[in-house]
């Protein structure tokens, strides 16, 4: 991925990612109550991506990555 | 977005953030541990096991165990049976000087309940994990606390609610996840304190709120023992607490009976607070990962050891009883516990980076201010 995601301009665009964004997270609490085995993998991915999120933006803005592009 | 109304959302995020933010530090560092008090408590603590249950064997009898307990603590009463969940084969028991008495100055003792055996008497109010669930929950003030403590968690979700307002003007120039990482620290830290924010919304929205229900959970209680209890009870309400108790396991075989797909967790003895006064309340247990944080009182003459009634739990004890697993983070094994923890981290980043923005603005040399600002405020003459 090269740069920041394209949602710059509108409020409709500036809110398209976090409304998908809250929706997975949100809907991923309830599968781990939903059943086990299966139920709870996928909660963890959807309850777990605004870390994947943070540890994206992060890798972004170290300087060590930003001299290697 | 007029200039005027985010400027007025701006101030809500402003104040609702600034009144609360000391106590929602204090909550996420307290809260970190107790996600994992279960572990914790099992590596500070020397705790006795119960041995492996033989397939098919029958449980210990209940009434045995009481015994022994009568006979371990002379005068004392027993307020409360429960089946431990984290560890199946526990039974602990709850004991006091009498039925009436604060069940928060309960002693414990834990059997093995395929075995009847007593293992050990474990002491809660010393515990690091108890010290951080009093803080977390009441801060040692018991009711007003927990209702304080809930009013934060108002002023927290106010804020969470106006910061999501807010950031779409703050955003309109920035492309999503974008840091401007070669400015001033605090327009770094106001790009991370906004991308952070809203990425974990839907988490921090409800921790947040179950954390708020969670409050109120003395009240929620109270409310179902003057209304569906009261009714379960029927005359037998005014009864006085039996000398004799009626046999426990034959009560909890009669639960058994009446709800078959279900497993009894907890006994609520004649008198006290969850029960009648002449009635034992067996709360019994669905088995599957929903239903088994849902539960289902039996009403049982505590005298006769009659059954007397059995009621699905209003609305408002079943949202109570979802929303706390939704708090702890403790329904989806060891991986959920720690990406809970791992949110709980991101929560105090946004709280610390929040307080220091707010710092930084009555800092900052006033062509500085500015860029701190919405920018929607900055085009406007003020």
């Amino acid at each position: 991925m090269s740069g920041p995601m394209l949602t710059k301009g509108s409020p409709r665009k500036i809110y398209t990612l976090p409304t998908i964004i809250a929706g997975v997270s949100g809907v991923g609490l309830i599968f781990a109550l939903l059943g086990d085995g299966i139920w709870d993998v996928m909660s963890w991915l959807a309850v777990g991506l605004p870390l994947a999120l943070a540890a994206w933006a992060w890798s972004r803005s170290t300087p060590l990555r930003r001299k290697i592009r | 977005m007029t200039n005027s109304a985010s400027r007025k959302w701006a101030w809500v995020h402003k104040w609702s953030s600034l009144v609360s933010t000391v106590f929602l530090l204090m909550l996420c560092v307290t809260g970190l541990p107790l996600i994992f008090h279960h572990e914790i408590d099992d590596l500070l603590h020397e705790t006795a096991h119960p041995s492996q249950a033989v397939p098919g064997a029958r449980p210990a009898n209940l009434d045995s165990i009481l015994e022994e307990v009568h006979h371990r603590y002379p005068g004392k009463v027993i307020q409360f049976a429960s089946w431990d969940q984290d560890e199946p084969g526990v039974l602990y028991l709850s004991i006091n000087d009498s039925v009436a008495a604060d069940p928060l100055t309960n002693k414990f003792a834990r059997f093995d309940a395929n075995t009847g055996a007593f293992l050990d008497e474990p002491e809660f109010s010393g515990r690091f994990t108890t010290i951080m669930y009093r803080l977390h929950t009441d801060m040692y003030a018991g009711l007003p606390g927990k209702l304080f403590l809930g009013l934060m968690g108002l002023f927290f979700v106010a804020a969470i609610v106006s910061g999501i307002v807010i950031y779409g003007p703050f955003m309109r120039k920035l492309r999503f996840g974008e840091i401007r990482q070669n400015r001033a620290r605090p327009v770094r830290w106001l790009d991370w304190h906004n991308f952070l924010g809203i990425v974990v919304v839907a988490w921090t929205l409800v921790v947040g709120g179950t954390g708020i229900l969670n409050t109120w959970a003395d009240l929620v209680i109270k409310v179902w023992q003057y209304t569906q209890l009261t009714e379960m009870l029927g005359a037998g309400k005014d009864k006085p607490v039996p000398t004799k108790l009626a046999s426990l396991e034959d009560a909890v075989k009669l639960a058994r009976e009446k709800l078959p797909d279900m497993e009894p967790q907890t006994v609520a003895f004649p008198g006290t607070v969850f029960a009648g006064p002449a009635h034992y309340v067996i709360f019994c247990r669905g088995n599957t990962p929903l239903t088994s944080r849902l539960l289902k009182p039996v009403v049982i003459d505590g005298e006769t050891g009659a059954f007397t009634d059995t009621r699905d739990l209003p609305w408002f004890v079943t949202t109570l009883l979802v929303s706390k697993p939704l708090h702890f983070g403790d329904y989806g094994g060891m991986t959920l516990k720690i990406i809970w923890a791992l949110l709980d981290l991101v929560t105090i980043a946004i709280l610390i980076t929040g307080l220091y923005l707010w710092m930084a603005r009555r800092r900052a040399p006033t062509d500085q201010v500015s860029e701190l600002a919405l920018p929607s405020i900055e085009r406007s003459p003020a």
